[in-house]
């Protein structure tokens, strides 16, 4: 076994960190879905089989909750694919020093702290005579309780639309030059370029942000909690995820149900397995893994 | 594009002016930070040094300030190195070495940086608390650092994929370990991508908030985002307080952001998670 001595001794602190974080967390969830685990019987949890999830079905409020996941997920998608495209087209029809200066400033929303991104957001949506928002739109009420929703969904929109943008403007650029050119000459448009020859070459890109994002939109919480914490008012903005986290880890409801949260999550992480098995054949897998140059070990 | 629009300026009002929202948010930061009062993004105010009060006294029963600063900066830098270090040796054996299970594992490394990790959050915090970690800086730092691990085996496979085995090839040769190759000529053949991991797991780990919310619980290891987000977990939150705060936190990052902009623009293109 001394042959891979190498290969092991390199892969050994990722393999751990990955066992320790990714692999056990996976089986943990699943396990302390099938447990009635709370405060109260944090010491003897008990094996309770499809018990949390018999629940979840009952909860009259799960409905809500999907309809409010579907809205979230739904809206914020369309906004960042949207916005990624129209930006992306945007600023590769520029000058190539404005539009890095374009696409530079959308750079901003996302690698800010999100909790500093969170404040100015609260800042922009106070009530007049503060709030900017309330400004502009003459209102005088704080524009996070008045629509929580559509804050959400650009505060999210904005993060999200660089993704796109970054994508789908390398996608442009290794569009071969002669199509430009042979589309020049045929006297189209340059509307009619962008409809003929860049959109149907960006299906891919489309089709992998929209992939991508979906799952990470499913799982993410991070703004709602941030911005209205499911509210305001009952269940007004709370998703699956939040709901999870919140059922298990926080003491909004008094008694932290482990358990039930669990079950919850483990849905998504079921999700999350099955529609990233399904990237790997998705996307060209094979031509990712040629076998290294150098076979001496 | 490679023809220009005729019409390109007008192209440029017009995305310009779909930014302006962005450009809106950093105004409202800087003004509301310094002015003693602030409508909308115009100053009705002195500027109020007392916005900033937060870095000679203690706020409340919070922390002096000086502490989630130091515990920030420390699980910055440390995710960092342990994500960059890890992940190029990890890296370095799938793009360099060849053993059973190879592509097995280079199919795992790819399904989990596409793997929303935030659902495993109450499996995590489970974990911990299994491990006694919970509550200090030390398992904050490993999760992050594992949770970043996928996208930095990814990123740094592709730089080592990209070097060419000649070099490597003299080097066993002459009677070089793989240990030395890596680290005397491969690694430092990567610089770039050493690199940009290095900046995108440091701004990702400052800005972190999510981990150490569920993660943390006593003061003395808050870090910035937690010491924030007490100013606006609130029933009245004193927005130029939080502003001052959060200008604060976010320096080092609109720093870096005004200095290496294209820089950022690369690193950020190089297939991270939206």
């Amino acid at each position: 076994m001394r042959r891979y001595s190498a290969p092991f001794l390199f892969l050994l602190p990722a393999t751990l960190l990955i066992a320790l974080f990714f692999v056990a967390p996976v089986v943990t969830t699943l396990y302390l879905s099938l447990t009635d685990l709370s405060t109260i019987t944090f010491r003897h949890p008990r094996w309770i089989g499809l018990g949390n999830y018999a629940s979840l079905l009952r909860d009259p409020f799960i409905g809500k909750i999907l309809v409010n996941t579907a809205h979230y997920v739904g809206f914020t998608l369309l906004f960042n694919v949207g916005m990624g495209l129209l930006l992306a087209l945007l600023s590769s029809s520029v000058r190539e020093r404005y539009g890095n200066q374009i696409r530079a400033v959308w750079l901003l929303p996302r690698i800010l702290p999100p909790v500093v991104y969170v404040v100015i957001w609260q800042g922009l949506s106070r009530e007049a005579p503060y709030g900017l928002i309330s400004d502009l739109a003459g209102t005088t009420r704080n524009w996070i309780t008045a629509r929580p929703w559509d804050v959400i969904i650009l505060a999210n929109g904005l993060v999200g639309a660089s993704f796109g943008m970054l994508l789908f403007t390398a996608a442009i650029r290794a569009i071969p030059p002669d199509l430009f050119y042979a589309s020049a000459v045929d006297g189209a448009t340059t509307v009619q370029t962008v409809r003929r020859v860049v959109l149907p070459l960006l299906r891919w890109p489309i089709l992998f942000v929209t992939a991508y994002q979906t799952l990470s939109l499913l799982t993410s919480f991070e703004y709602i909690l941030l911005l209205t914490n499911g509210g305001p008012g009952f269940y007004t903005t709370t998703v699956w995820s939040l709901h999870a986290y919140q059922l298990a880890l926080s003491n909004y409801f008094g008694n932290v149900q482990f358990g039930l949260g669990a079950a919850m999550a483990a849905l998504l992480v079921v999700i999350g397995v099955v529609v990233t098995s399904f990237y790997l054949r998705l996307f060209n897998f094979r031509a990712l893994v040629g076998e290294p140059k150098v076979e001496v070990n | 594009m490679p023809l220009l629009p005729p019409r390109w300026r007008l192209v440029l009002v017009v995305v310009a002016a779909l930014s302006l929202p962005v450009v809106a948010g950093i105004l409202w930061l800087f003004l509301t930070g310094s002015f003693g009062e602030v409508h909308g993004l115009v100053p009705r105010g002195p500027l109020a040094l007392t916005n900033w009060r937060f870095l000679w006294e203690s706020i409340g029963n919070r922390p002096p300030v000086y502490i989630p600063l130091l515990n920030s900066m420390a699980f910055a830098v440390v995710v960092a190195a342990v994500v960059v270090t890890v992940a190029s040796m990890a890296a370095y054996a799938i793009s360099r070495l060849s053993f059973p299970g190879r592509s097995m594992y280079l199919g795992l490394v790819l399904m989990l940086h596409a793997f929303p990790a935030v659902s495993l959050l109450i499996a995590i915090f489970y974990i911990l608390r299994r491990l006694g970690l919970f509550d200090t800086l030390t398992g904050v730092i490993l999760v992050k650092a594992s949770l970043d691990l996928p996208l930095g085996i990814w990123l740094m496979k592709g730089f080592f994929d990209a070097l060419s085995w000649e070099m490597e090839m003299a080097g066993l040769v002459d009677g070089m370990s793989r240990w030395t190759l890596y680290w005397k000529i491969a690694l430092p053949l990567v610089r770039p991508g050493v690199l940009a991991l290095g900046t995108f797991s440091l701004l990702s780990a400052w800005g972190e908030f999510i981990l150490p919310f569920t993660l943390i619980v006593s003061t003395r290891s808050w870090t910035m985002a937690l010491y924030l987000q007490s100013f606006i977990g609130e029933v009245f939150t004193d927005y130029r307080l939080a502003a001052a705060v959060g200008l604060f936190y976010a320096l080092p990052v609109l720093g870096l952001f005004v200095l290496g902009q294209r820089y950022l623009l690369n690193v950020y293109s190089g297939g991270v998670k939206g």
